[in-house]
């Protein structure tokens, strides 16, 4: 049942002390729920990386809160909160991020890994992933024998295979062309997304803005209004 | 293997050049360590030869003597004095020293010349052939036949040659624990033979072999030699002095602990560097794995097992290798002196656990200051 996913409340994140002080951004407050896909756009420098490092659990904010499925995640020690993110959020890197020395397998299996699964029950449940996007039959290559495409769908399998609630993808469609850019936004939105998971991609590809629900723009660290609301249907 | 360690495990051996890189510093580092201190450790052996051949609880000697090679006579009544302590079982004078022997070819060889008790043959060695018997007979000595037996033209039973003027006879040939350190070959003979057929001092006795009635009475006769103004040392303390001698006056020792240092250095550099350029290359996904919700501890873990893997692997790779270098040298060079010892073993697995101790510190403390963040700002 779509309810609120995330919520941030006068979040803020500053570099420097004094007069040197910067902020990266600067009293931001949003929610996202889930059951919708929420781009957050911007030109480069606008903070939205930081502020989606805040929402992720990845960067302390120096002020505000940030509540993921009613819990407070800046109040959880770091060890909760590493084991936090490992259960509740999936993240899909810009570049990806993934292990050349591994298999596509093995890599897509490290989140199940990290939550101390069982090795070969780890992998089989990787190998169901990589056939959700396309790929079951590069399972045992390397990454690097795939291309950029490719390489993201089995970040986006990465993400999914411990069955998060939140998915956080950055510049999902930097490294790729724009077709296959779209193709893979597309899959996001027709595969990944469901009532039960609220989904955030933070871009500035606005080839890619129909697959958005909602649209929040950010300038100077500060969200400085709404590109589009949520639609009832797409 | 939990999961996080099969991970670390592939992230490396799947890294084929580094991991060989790897490899082959903490190879070559417990290769030169083992080797230097094992040619060291089959010096000190064949310096203490005489010892460990002749066997004997107790030798009682000139307390200035730090080798048993470099005899300072006794006097006869020592001998007597030392017979009379309360807990001697018996005691009987041994002779060390050298000769020169005319081979049959007119050749010159030196040779150990070792006088065993005429009453008792204490210290005798075993026989491959002839009788120990014989050695009573007119002119006999027995011949060893270690590393340096060729030097005697490999003599058989009745082989003669001229020592100082006189015959001598080989009547036996004999086997013995540990071959001498300086390259020449020993003869056994009587005690009285020794001293008519090679010039000697006013004293004569070079070391007097004590059995003590119990283990008890041992220091009981150490404090009675010594109050003679004489040194009594257990066999073993007698090993350990010469072995001391050795490492801290001869500047053998300071030579071996610049080499293993060296070696150390060698395997510290290679490894070191090569794990630290493979940390700093897998930075970026040790970040990714931090973002996913890997623990710093759960990194560490991996570093440290790495880095573990390398230097068992490493270390066994090297000690196989030495092992193997060593049994081919001696297989061709019989005069080559090296055993790997325990303590060899030990002293380089130490420093290869401090090399990948030093490795993965450097590796682990570069892992824990990067930020996940740093990975979605790219």
């Amino acid at each position: 049942m779509p309810g609120t996913a995330i919520e941030a409340v006068g979040l803020s994140k500053w570099f420097g002390a004094g007069e040197a002080r910067t902020y990266a951004v600067k009293e931001v407050s949003f929610q996202a729920d889930f059951g919708e896909i929420l781009y957050v756009v911007g030109p480069s420098g606008s903070g939205k990386t930081t502020m989606l490092s805040m929402i992720s659990g990845i960067l302390r904010p120096n002020a505000g809160k940030v509540t993921i499925e009613g819990t407070d995640i800046w109040s959880l020690s770091d060890d909760a909160l590493a084991a936090f993110r490992l259960r509740k959020i999936g993240f899909v890197f810009q570049d990806f991020h993934l292990f050349p020395r591994l298999t596509t397998a093995e890599n897509v299996a490290i989140p199940l890994i990290l939550q101390d699964r069982n090795w070969d029950e780890a992998i089989a449940e990787a190998v169901k992933d990589l056939e959700v996007v396309g790929l079951k039959d590069k399972a045992a290559l390397p990454p690097v024998k795939l291309s950029g495409g490719e390489q993201q769908r089995v970040a986006i399998a990465r993400a999914i295979v411990s069955r998060p609630d939140i998915l956080i993808l950055d510049e999902p469609t930097a490294s790729l062309d724009g077709e296959t850019g779209r193709t893979i936004v597309s899959f996001v939105r027709q595969h990944l997304l469901s009532d039960r998971r609220c989904i955030v991609i933070v871009t500035h590809d606005s080839r890619i803005y129909d697959f958005a629900d909602r649209i929040v723009k950010m300038e100077d660290g500060r969200l400085t209004g709404v590109e589009r609301e949520k639609l009832d249907a797409q | 293997m939990p999961g996080i360690l099969k991970i670390a495990y592939k992230l490396l051996a799947n890294d084929r050049a580094r991991f060989v890189a790897l490899l082959i510093g903490i190879t070559f580092a417990v290769f030169l360590m083992i080797a230097v201190t094992s040619m060291f450790s089959g010096t000190l052996k064949r310096a203490s030869a005489t010892v460990i051949n002749i066997g004997g609880s107790i030798w009682v000697m000139d307390p200035s003597i730090q080798t048993v090679a470099n005899t300072i006579p006794l006097p006869d009544y020592i001998l007597d004095e030392v017979r009379s302590i309360p807990g001697v079982k018996y005691a009987v004078p041994l002779y060390a020293g050298a000769a020169l022997l005319k081979l049959h070819d007119g050749a010159y060889q030196s040779a150990n010349i070792v006088g065993l008790d005429d009453t008792s043959l204490f210290g005798r060695p075993a026989m491959l052939s002839g009788n120990i018997a014989d050695i009573f007979a007119e002119s006999a000595f027995i011949a060893v036949k270690d590393s340096e037996f060729y030097k005697l033209e490999n003599p058989t039973i009745g082989t003669d040659f001229e020592i100082n003027d006189h015959r001598g006879v080989i009547v036996g040939i004999a086997k013995v624990a540990s071959s001498g350190l300086f390259g020449v070959p020993t003869l056994y003979t009587t005690y009285y033979r020794a001293l008519y057929y090679i010039p000697n001092m006013r004293f004569t006795i070079s070391y007097i072999l004590v059995e003590p009635k119990t283990s008890a009475e041992v220091k009981a006769i150490k404090q009675q030699v010594a109050a003679a103004g004489y040194l009594a040392l257990t066999k073993d303390e007698f090993i350990a002095k010469i072995s001391n001698f050795y490492k801290y006056q001869t500047g053998f020792g300071v030579n071996l602990m610049l080499m293993t240092v060296i070696s150390f250095i060698i395997g510290l550099s290679i490894s070191g560097q090569t794990f630290y350029t493979f940390i700093l290359e897998n930075l970026e996904r040790f970040g990714a794995l931090k973002a996913i919700g890997a623990t710093s501890r759960d990194l560490v873990y991996m570093i440290l097992f790495q880095a573990a893997f390398v230097a068992v692997t490493g270390f066994g790779i090297g000690v196989g290798l030495c092992t193997f270098i060593i049994w081919l040298a001696r297989a061709y060079l019989p005069d080559y002196a090296a055993i790997m010892t325990f303590p060899n073993l030990s002293l380089a697995f130490g420093m290869v656990v401090v090399i990948a101790a030093i490795s993965s510190y450097v590796g682990v403390r570069k892992v824990l200051t990067i930020e996940p963040f740093d990975i979605f700002r790219g």
